[in-house]
Order: structure tokens, then C-alpha cells, then sequence
């Protein structure tokens, strides 16, 4: 039994992983875990992951979570090109200070822009109340501000001339809001620049085969939602208010 | 100029890195920027260009964030023991992977309390008890899963020797620690982790890091804490609404 990747595609953190293996020829075989049936929850995915997380990795017995650590391991262990996490003192600093930031900065306040724009309102039938919305969207224009003036600066790509874990981390984060038709680069032609070098650096082809389900959310029948994970999302919706 | 560090030792990640430095010998300028004085939004505080947060390293011209990229930068550069960073590549996933689940579940989640019982009243703001609940329960939700799926059987996080993990860890529970009295009650393995983690590093060293926060309750009770300064106000409330 090869390498196996535990993924749902509409995970930022699963892209990553996806596009990733898939860049570098790294064979491996698809487990498709459907977050939207709650497969995470499941009995079989509980013992491969016990905190029931996406993705996880599992590599003959060695089984490991979290899309930093899965990203670390394969590029290693796969001997991947040097330019995704530069040997540089410096310049891998920089990017373990963007793994380490986005966690908060980006990935999460992205994140909620899905839920209130999509799934919240989908799912419960009710808007998130606009000065909430408001807030979030201020927070992740200021931290887009800050990943451009502290991350990207004037290179192409965060490390300088090639693309990194870091690129690909945050762009398949700042591409979750799109599941719910909001743009985020279309404030910024900085950003959006630098959103076209990277997309065209992984290759449009996988870049958008990897970005498929999460273009199609707005299709889904959340009819067939699990009642205990729609019981979760309305509570979620409290945290909100 | 050597290397410098801007660090406040109430917050989580500034003692991580201030302990680290200290156990391994690295030598630095300490740069305090007290952040209940608004030190960190006030010119002159912080590197110049950098946002408001700390801890802050500069080496040189290099200006580094983020205590965990300080820390893997340090153990680099420093050449510490291999143990704090093991090179094998299971082991230092293994810590990867606990920082991953940290940066969503303890950080943030762990401070809330600072926030709630010193600086709130401090701003003149009361954070509502729905939110106090919620934030006890996401705490006692994490300090199960640290103590159960992380730590199980073993000495430390990650194996069976102390890496940046356990730092980054014990860390965030002492904040909650010099805040709350029942952190351990029912967590047995978890104070033992604690006591080896504090072991490894001395009782001198512990002391020294862990005594501002530990101390931080009778000083606003004895109103010992200073003024935030107004200026720092809009920063504090900010944070305090993201709580939620």
C-alpha cells in the first residue's frame, strides 16, 4: 500500500496538499473523506485521524495530520524542487513566518466569508447580520494590506523569484471566498497580479481541476445534509451574531 | 548590533522565545515592549515598517515575526541540540503537526482570559459572560484533546524528549494557569508533562520567564497595573470584539 492522502478539495488545506503531490509527481492514492456528508465524523475516518480533520497523510504506518506538517513531510521526503521551502536561512524563515501567520491572518477570516456568504444562509436559511459581514470583510482587507506590504512586497512570488509552500498556501486560502462568489482580488491588481503568476506556475490545468468542487458549492443540495451536522452549522451561526 | 528580541513576557509566544534563547545560551538584546502600556503602537517600540505584535526578532537588518518561524530560525542558526527540532523527518513532522492543530485550537483560545479579567477592565469594557463560557469551554475542550491525543503516555508532545512543541505549549497553559486555579484538576498527565517540561527547563529560568503573568492577578487587584494609554485603546477594544 503506497502513499495515501485523506482529502476533500473543498478544504483550502487539502488543495494545497492536492496540487502539491500532484506538481511533483508524487504517486499517492485519493481517499475522498466528503465534508458535506460528514465522512470526517465517520468510524473509519475517526481511526486514521482521531480529531477528525482534513487532510491527513498516510504513509505505510506513519499516519499524520495538518496541511504545514503534510507539506514539510512530501516535499522531503519527495526531495521536491529546493525553490518551494528554500534552504536559505532567511528566505525560509520567511516562509515558516507565513505558515505560521496564516493560520489566523488568512485561512480563517476566509474562511468565514464562505460561511456568510454561502453556507450559512444555504444551510439555516438566514443572513449572518451585516455589521458581522462588515467586520469580517474589514479584517480581511487589512490583512491582505499586510501580506502585501510584510510578504509580497515588489517580488513576484513571496520568496523572490519562484513559487514557495507559502504561495500556494495562501492563494488556494484567498480562493475559498469564490465558493460563495466574492473576489477578493479584485481590490488589489497587486494581488491579483501576483494570484495569475502562481495559478500559472501550478499549471491553469490543475490549478482549476483542484478549485472544481469548490466553484460548484452554490450547486449543492444541502437537503441531504446529516440533521447533527446541521444542528453544529446553526450554532456555528450563533458565534456570528 | 546583535541579535534582539522585542518581547513582552505576558504574552504566550514572547516567553516561548524568551526561554528558549535563554536555555540555549544565545545571546540577545532584550527589547521590552509592554503592551499594557500600548508599547507596541507607539513609535519607537517595535522595528520600523512592522506591524503591531510581538514577539519581534532582529538580526542585523532581518526583521522576523511569528514566534514559531523565530524559534525553527534560532535552533538553525544557533545550532542547539537536536532534540528541540529533531532532523528526522517523522519526528519534525510530528511537531509541525502539533503546531498546526496549536495555531487553531490553543492560540487565541488560551489568551482569552488575559483579555477577559485584566485588560477588559482595564479599557473600561465588560466581555459578556456568553462569551467568558464559551471561551472556558474551548480551553477545557483543548486542554482534553492536549492531554489525550497529543501527550497519550508519552514524556513530551512529540516523543519522548522536549521540542519546540512542549515550549510552545506550556507556554499558552501558563497563561491560563496565572488566570484560572483548576487548570490540572482531573489532567494528571498533563501536570506531570508540565513538571518534566519545567525540569528540563530549571526552576530559575521558570521563575524568571513565568513570573510577570503569575503575578499579573494581585497586581490589578492592588492596582499596580499602569494606565493604557488612549492611543492604545482602539487596538484593545478591536481585539476584544474579535473574542467570540
Amino acid at each position: 500500500m503506497g502513499l495515501e492522502l485523506y482529502l476533500d478539495l473543498l478544504s483550502a488545506s487539502c488543495r494545497a496538499v492536492y496540487i502539491f503531490a500532484r506538481k511533483n509527481s508524487i504517486p499517492f492514492d485519493f481517499q475522498f473523506v466528503d465534508l458535506l456528508k460528514g465522512y470526517h465524523h465517520s468510524k473509519e475516518y475517526t481511526e486514521i485521524n482521531p480529531l477528525k480533520k482534513l487532510p491527513s497523510l498516510k504513509d505505510g504506518k506513519f499516519i499524520l495530520s495538518e496541511s504545514v506538517a503534510v507539506l514539510l513531510y512530501l516535499c522531503r521526503k519527495y526531495s521536491a524542487p529546493s525553490y518551494w521551502y528554500p534552504p536559505d536561512l532567511h528566505t525560509r524563515a520567511r516562509v515558516d513566518e507565513f505558515m505560521a501567520w496564516q493560520h489566523t491572518a488568512i485561512q480563517l477570516p476566509m474562511s468565514k466569508i464562505l460561511w456568510i456568504k454561502l453556507l450559512i444562509p444555504m444551510i439555516t436559511g438566514e443572513e449572518v447580520p451585516a455589521e458581522k459581514t462588515e467586520e469580517v470583510l474589514a479584517e480581511v482587507q487589512q490583512n491582505l494590506k499586510l501580506f502585501e506590504e510584510r510578504f509580497l512586497q515588489d517580488r513576484m512570488f513571496i520568496t523572490g523569484d519562484n513559487i514557495s509552500l507559502a504561495d500556494l498556501v495562501a492563494l488556494v486560502e484567498m480562493m475559498q471566498p469564490i465558493g460563495g462568489n466574492h473576489n477578493v482580488f479584485q481590490a488589489s491588481s497587486k494581488l491579483a497580479q501576483w494570484r495569475m503568476r502562481v495559478e500559472l506556475s501550478i499549471g491553469p490545468s490543475l490549478f482549476w481541476e483542484a478549485h472544481d468542487r469548490l466553484v460548484k458549492l452554490g450547486e449543492w443540495d444541502c437537503s441531504t445534509l446529516d440533521p447533527s451536522v446541521k444542528e453544529r452549522i446553526v450554532d456555528l451561526l450563533q458565534k456570528f451574531k | 548590533m546583535g541579535l534582539e528580541l522585542y518581547l513582552d513576557l505576558l504574552s504566550q509566544p514572547c516567553r516561548a522565545v524568551y526561554i528558549f534563547a535563554k536555555k540555549n545560551g544565545i545571546a540577545f538584546e532584550l527589547r521590552t515592549v509592554e503592551l499594557l502600556k500600548g508599547q507596541h503602537v507607539s513609535k519607537g517600540f517595535l522595528p520600523a515598517n512592522s506591524p503591531q505584535m510581538v514577539p519581534v526578532l532582529k538580526d542585523g537588518d532581518f526583521v522576523l515575526h511569528q514566534s514559531v518561524a523565530i524559534l525553527i530560525y534560532l535552533s538553525c542558526k544557533y545550532q542547539t541540540a537536536d532534540h528541540w527540532y529533531p532532523p528526522d523527518l517523522q519526528a519534525r513532522a510530528r511537531i509541525h503537526e502539533y503546531l498546526g492543530w496549536h495555531a487553531d485550537f490553543i492560540r487565541g483560545t488560551f489568551g482569552v482570559c488575559l483579555w477577559t479579567k485584566v485588560i477588559a477592565p482595564l479599557v473600561g469594557v465588560q466581555v459578556p459572560e456568553e462569551k467568558v463560557k464559551r471561551n472556558r469551554a474551548a480551553v477545557d475542550w483543548a486542554l482534553q484533546l492536549l492531554e489525550d491525543q497529543f501527550l497519550g503516555d508519552k514524556a513530551f508532545l512529540t516523543g519522548q524528549r522536549v521540542t519546540l512543541a512542549d515550549l510552545m505549549a506550556l507556554e499558552e497553559l501558563m497563561q491560563v494557569v496565572a488566570l484560572r486555579n483548576d487548570v490540572f484538576e482531573g489532567r494528571p498527565r498533563l501536570a506531570a508533562w508540565r513538571g518534566r517540561v519545567e525540569a528540563v527547563l530549571g526552576a530559575d529560568l521558570c521563575q524568571e520567564t513565568h513570573g510577570p503573568i503569575l503575578n499579573i492577578l494581585e497586581q490589578a487587584a492592588n492596582k499596580q497595573l499602569p494606565q493604557i494609554p488612549p492611543e492604545a485603546h482602539p487596538l484593545m477594544l478591536l481585539r476584544l470584539s474579535r473574542i467570540p
